[in-house]
């Protein structure tokens, strides 16, 4: 492209120039590029922009949707979820608690496992396509759906989970939904099962992005297999590894289905996640002012980790 | 890839051995997990098609002693509280039309950012990005209300128009019209044509792969989307599936049969959809890293 436009330089100077990328097309100053906007403009402000700012502004009152009055009060909402014992803290704070841990156990899996399945899948043999395939296959589905299916298999009487562990002499009465630790098992068990294929695939892209000529460098200068590893594919996946690691905390910050549909928040509500404490509370309980604020704090814990995971992993690269 | 190749190109490599028992293991792996990511679907369909009362039966029953419609005719059938071929027809609809939305709306964002000058572009787009981190959640009260304010409550058009206005499928055509070259559409312009022709004639045919993927992924995406759903819709025949099988699991808590033929109703567009373009929406998804 680059030489063709320098050969028709002599020639044809204007189109020289436009292969240059000087002469554009003239819309600056028109119409039309906001003519072509406008349609996700509007979307975007009334769906994004609007709300984001409109629900600073419900967090700051209190914000009953089926009271007329809707009075100013301040930062109280979000103080009363710093102030001990107060209505709102103990349950917001435990749903917190329940989205970290959930958070915790299942991040590991879902980076570890996918990178290891991605690397056997890296290699060239039959069916490899077919395996990346099935594994990616439940990712396809919903929540609702992955939920329905494990609530069944799981289920302490009647699920198949129980009695195979019984078929192999193992505990065979294991309370995986109701009770802890086993709920979380529960909770990021189907999660991983869900969404590995997810971070499988991402990692399958980046190894082959890996330029194969620096394997084949490693290997004259005498690498064997595990210092090739370590020494080529490691480094080249590493922005692919800040990626899975970032979107994958994100994702898991954010859980609600699972928690919803296979524990129903039981025992008691220590696995009822953060995003289903905030939405009951606003939009069935319909204290909005204090839902708002409860998902700005959320959403100020998340920008937090996701600033300190990106430091740390930055950090490690120099 | 390209070095597994140049491995085996070497017949007197000292690790061949090694190399056979690294496949053998590998294909006992990958097949082992095959089953564990296959038998649970099985499992729903199995389920599906038997009488109640065999559902819970143990030995469990891989393959049903016969074939019962009961699970199926029960919720095709019965019900002002779970009517899920309505539901299944709102999802239908309301994947469709998000598509369709996302569709004309990106595309003709996407092109704007790609190709033209104009004031407060670069403000757009970093607003667009910088929204794209914000949790959904945090918008879920204001919506609410918006939506309200529109009618919309308890309407399909809460589910179809609002989550349109995600900036993912902006990003991901500009990435694409971005890498088109610039030389067809200049021709175009020298001929005399509009923009507006040039995008439909050019670049819109040029995209064909990329909209595809991305119509996919929003109609997955879509008929997928459950937690906002659960609190938009209430009445039992504006739900779509996913909230519905929620409904579905608490109206008839251990009917397994009638529960699990929810489910794969459920599947079986998106497992089709998949199967004749899996390609697609794994490379899609690969390359935008979109999470539903």
């Amino acid at each position: 492209m680059a030489t063709q436009g320098v050969e028709r330089t002599g020639v044809q100077p204007p189109v020289a120039r436009s292969a240059g990328g000087g002469r554009k097309p003239t819309d600056a100053g028109t119409f039309t590029p906001y003519l072509f906007m406008a349609p996700y403009l509007v979307l975007f402000v009334v769906f994004v922009l609007v709300p984001a700012v409109f629900g600073i502004w419900i967090s700051l009152h209190n914000w009953d949707y089926l009271l007329p009055g809707k009075p100013w009060v301040g930062l109280e909402n979000y103080l009363d979820l710093f102030t001990p014992n107060s209505a709102n803290s103990t349950p917001f704070w435990n749903s917190m608690e329940a989205t970290a841990k959930f958070t915790l156990f299942s991040v590991p899996p879902l980076v570890v496992i996918p990178l290891l399945v991605a690397l056997i899948l890296n290699q060239s043999f039959r069916g490899r396509n077919f395996f990346r395939a099935v594994y990616f296959a439940p990712y396809v589905l919903g929540v609702a759906v992955i939920g329905i299916l494990w609530r069944f298999i799981l289920d302490p009487n009647n699920g198949l989970l129980n009695y195979y562990l019984g078929a192999l002499g193992l505990p065979d009465s294991i309370p995986w939904t109701t009770s802890l630790p086993w709920g979380w098992v529960a909770l990021v068990g189907p999660t991983v099962w869900w969404t590995m294929g997810f971070n499988a695939v991402i990692y399958l892209t980046g190894l082959q992005d890996v330029d194969p000529a620096l394997y084949d460098a490693a290997k004259v200068d005498g690498a064997n297999r595990w210092q090739r590893f370590r020494h080529v594919t490691v480094p080249g996946l590493r922005p692919v590894f800040l990626f899975v690691v970032t979107t994958t905390i994100l994702a898991s910050a954010n859980v609600f289905g699972q928690s919803y549909i296979i524990t129903q928040g039981a025992p008691g509500n220590e696995t009822r996640v953060a995003i289903w404490y905030i939405a009951q509370e606003g939009l069935r309980s319909f204290n909005m002012g204090s839902a708002a604020a409860m998902s700005y704090v959320l959403a100020l814990a998340l920008a937090l980790v996701s600033l300190a995971n990106f430091a740390l992993l930055r950090y490690k690269e120099d | 890839m390209a070095q597994r190749t140049a491995d085996r190109a070497q017949p007197k490599d000292p690790q061949r051995g090694g190399r056979l028992a690294r496949l053998v293991l590998s294909y006992t792996v990958l097949i082992l997990l095959t089953v564990v990511f296959v038998a649970p679907l099985l499992w729903m369909l199995s389920t599906s098609l038997k009488p109640n009362v065999q559902t819970t039966r143990f030995p469990p029953d891989w393959i049903p002693d016969e074939i019962s419609w009961e699970g199926y005719s029960t919720i095709l059938t019965t019900s002002t509280q779970t009517p899920v071929f309505l539901w299944f027809v709102n999802s239908m609809i309301a994947a469709t039309a998000h598509a369709a939305l996302v569709l004309v709306t990106a595309s003709m964002a996407a092109y704007a950012l790609a190709r033209m000058d104009f004031r407060g572009k670069r403000i757009f787009f970093v607003a667009i990005i910088a929204t794209l981190f914000i949790p959904p959640i945090t918008f879920f009260t204001p919506n609410y209300l918006i939506v309200d304010s529109f009618g919309w409550l308890d309407t399909l058009l809460a589910v179809i128009v609002p989550p349109a206005a995600g900036g993912i499928g902006v990003f991901f055509l500009r990435q694409f019209f971005i890498s088109l070259p610039r030389e067809l559409e200049e021709a175009a312009l020298i001929d005399g044509a509009n923009r507006l022709q040039i995008f439909f004639r050019i670049i819109l045919p040029l995209s064909k792969a990329p909209l595809a993927t991305l119509a996919l992924l929003m109609f997955l995406i879509n008929w997928n989307d459950f937690l906002w759903p659960v609190y938009i819709l209430f009445s039992p025949e504006a739900q779509t599936l996913p909230p519905g099988l929620a409904t579905l699991q608490s109206s008839y808590t251990t009917n397994y049969t009638v529960i699990m033929a929810g489910g794969v109703i459920a599947s079986i567009p998106v497992l089709i959809l998949y199967m004749f373009a899996q390609r697609y929406i794994i490379e899609g998804v690969s390359r935008s890293g979109l999470k539903g």
